[in-house]
């Protein structure tokens, strides 16, 4: 099976599954699962952002939540002002790719390293926190929705079908609408990276100067990944603020950070499909861990109900002896498995110094 | 007149806990190029072994400025010997490493000491100045960064440790062949850089009380005071700790302290974006 071949059947498989799963699911379970199920979509299109940008793009951003929350808020403001959901939708994707692009000029023109960069994208995230945190007296509004400082902005009205606000999505319209728009995000990415565009990304990340010296602006394709990154993250910010009609500053936090880099970290960066595995493997973790939190004995139990705790051993764990993350290290494995059992017909006799 | 006093002795305390706060994590970052994230969480430790100390009657000077110091500082040698040993010159790796060391450790402190907020008060009481009042303990907090900050110049500028610990971090084997333990020098400057993460932790206990979450606060501010000064560890500090303090202290007397803080991260932003080597990239170059 050549390389292309096997590429196109993943594909296959990923498209074929992704659609069972998008038809199938809502008839399965019970709508409280829908509602798990929903989240787990939505964040795997935020931990999809992270993964272009940091697994391709070579670029890492501990803020990515930054873009994800101002997503959230975007689409919150703007409903409450307006009503109809289609401009706040565009909006939502509009504004963080535009701040992304902002930022990521003002960071890859000035040729600030990977770990500078780590530290601006850092502190954007605990700016953006900090104001929103402190604007909760009425004086802070925008048009007429309250900004509510740390309370958030509860029951924001749901999306609708474009041009219809009588026609408001309910809860299995969400999932259906969530699940399409990250098999969306997923296939289009593929292709992004397929095309000319999506080599010279990776090629910058493999060899900054090499691009440049072959006549491609590395300071642009990042600024352009960073921008889609953003736009991503904005969209799953839209969807999170729609699954549970509300949003506060703890989406800017810290905390929300470094769980979208867990996610990538075990998923595996240089993947699409690992992002998405490890973000619905760590929160269906952290709500099962989140359920049993109540127990409150000191034992045990409440050692490992402890978040916080098991994220951070995994997140260790992960870059002490898994680094690569999850999927590309089990393909590796599988890959060797195979071509051990199935010696290459043509190349017989050929010693074992080659590898 | 009296204002003016008082507002100075403000922007001094600003600087102060600003720089020893930062002094740590600029030893490790400076000496090693490790970024410790879990920086924040080790001066949460440090005010937690003080109060800890203090409730079980050591005394609080013996708590804060002994035992702050001596618990974290064992904890930073044992983290290097178990997780940053291995993760030398891979900077990304170490970053996403100490972070997950810093939920680990936040998930551990509230399994222990509950989500709840431990203070101890402030010794000295108040200090009038004329129609105003302001804590005496911001003189001593003052006083302990500049005796930190001098202590930590002359060890490496005077003294055979110092001199080895600069030696091995330009070039590790030659320092090697001259018959030092790289190994070992790494793990003690770890662990001094983590002991004084300690002690600043441990003194400034009293003044904000001491959470598992309390490293969050901490640790943006400490980072890009560090970055903002670049490579020397002393002139970096203090000059970073300088610029940032004043800009934190007036912008909060200005308006709330909340937009101070966001306008000492602005600053940040825009001096790193302007001297991306720091402070002591293009000025003082000479420093240490």
């Amino acid at each position: 099976m050549s390389a292309r071949a096997g590429t196109l059947a993943g594909l296959a498989a990923v498209a074929a599954f992704g659609l069972a799963f998008l038809l199938l699911a809502p008839h399965w379970v019970e709508l409280d699962t829908l509602l798990d199920l929903t989240v787990y979509m939505i964040m795997s299109i935020l931990a999809l952002s992270l993964g272009l940008v940091w697994g391709y793009g070579g670029i890492l951003c501990f803020g990515q939540a930054a873009f994800f929350g101002l997503g959230a808020y975007t689409y919150a403001v703007a409903m409450v002002n307006i009503g109809e959901s289609t401009l706040p939708f565009l909006l939502a994707i509009a504004l963080p790719a535009g701040f992304a692009a902002l930022l990521g000029y003002f960071m890859f023109y000035g040729r600030i390293s990977d770990v500078y960069l780590g530290v601006i994208t850092l502190t954007v995230t605990l700016i953006l926190f900090n104001t929103v945190n402190s604007t909760a007296g009425p004086e802070y509004h925008i048009g007429s929705a309250r900004l509510g400082g740390f309370n958030g902005i509860p029951s924001i009205p749901p999306l609708n079908i474009p041009g219809r606000p009588e026609a408001a999505l309910d809860l299995e319209g969400m999932f259906y609408l969530s699940t399409a728009l990250l098999l969306a995000t997923y296939f289009g990415l593929r292709a992004l990276l397929a095309s000319r565009f999506g080599r010279v990304v990776v090629g910058v990340r493999e060899n900054e100067r090499r691009a440049e010296l072959l006549g491609y602006d590395p300071r642009l394709y990042k600024l352009a990944t960073f921008a889609i990154g953003g736009a991503i993250a904005g969209l799953a910010g839209c969807l999170f603020a729609n699954w549970g009609a509300f949003v506060s500053p703890t989406i800017f936090g810290l905390a929300q950070s470094a769980q979208i880099i867990i996610w990538v970290i075990v998923g595996g960066r240089g993947t699409l499909i690992g992002p998405i595995l490890g973000s619905i493997a760590m929160e269906w973790l952290t709500t099962t861990l989140g359920a049993n939190q109540t127990t409150g004995t000191g034992g045990l139990a409440d050692l490992w109900s402890n978040a916080p705790l098991v994220l951070g051993a995994i997140l260790i764990g992960f870059v002490l002896l898994v680094p690569r993350g999850l999927v590309p290290t089990l393909a590796d494995g599988a890959g060797r498995l195979l071509r051990r059992r199935l010696p290459a017909p043509a190349a017989a006799p050929a010693p074992e110094v080659a590898e | 007149m009296d204002l003016a006093v008082v507002l100075a002795i403000q922007v001094l305390y600003a600087i102060a806990s600003l720089a020893l706060i930062s002094l740590g994590l600029a030893i490790v970052f400076g000496m090693m190029r490790v970024i410790n994230l879990a920086h924040g969480e080790f001066l949460m430790l440090g005010g937690y072994a003080a109060i800890v100390g203090t409730h079980l009657g050591f005394g609080l000077w013996v708590s804060m400025l002994v035992l702050a110091p001596a618990a974290v500082g064992l904890i930073g040698v044992v983290v290097e010997r178990t997780i940053i040993r291995f993760l030398y010159g891979r900077m990304i790796d170490t970053m996403l490493a100490t972070w997950g060391l810093s939920l680990f450790l936040i998930g551990l402190t509230t399994f222990v000491f509950g989500n709840t907020t431990v203070g101890i008060s402030a010794p000295f009481g108040a200090l009038a100045i004329g129609r105003y009042r302001t804590s005496a303990y911001t003189l001593f907090v003052i006083a302990v960064a500049t005796a930190v900050l001098g202590g930590v110049y002359v060890v490496l500028r005077h003294t055979r440790l110092g001199l080895i610990a600069r030696g091995t971090m330009q070039n590790a084997n030659m320092a090697a062949a001259l018959g030092v333990n790289p190994p070992r020098v790494y793990a003690v400057t770890f662990g001094v850089g983590a002991a004084l993460s300690g002690l600043a932790g441990g003194v400034l206990a009293p003044v904000s009380g001491v959470f598992p979450t309390i490293g969050v606060a901490y640790i943006a501010k400490a980072f890009i005071t560090v970055i903002g000064g670049g490579a020397a560890i002393v002139t970096g500090t203090v000059s970073a700790a300088s610029l940032f303090g004043t800009i934190n202290q007036l912008a909060t007397f200005a308006t709330t302290p909340v937009f101070g803080e966001v306008a000492l991260l602005g600053a940040a932003i825009v001096l790193i974006r302007l001297l991306p080597q720091g402070i002591t990239g293009r000025f003082f170059r000479r420093g240490l």
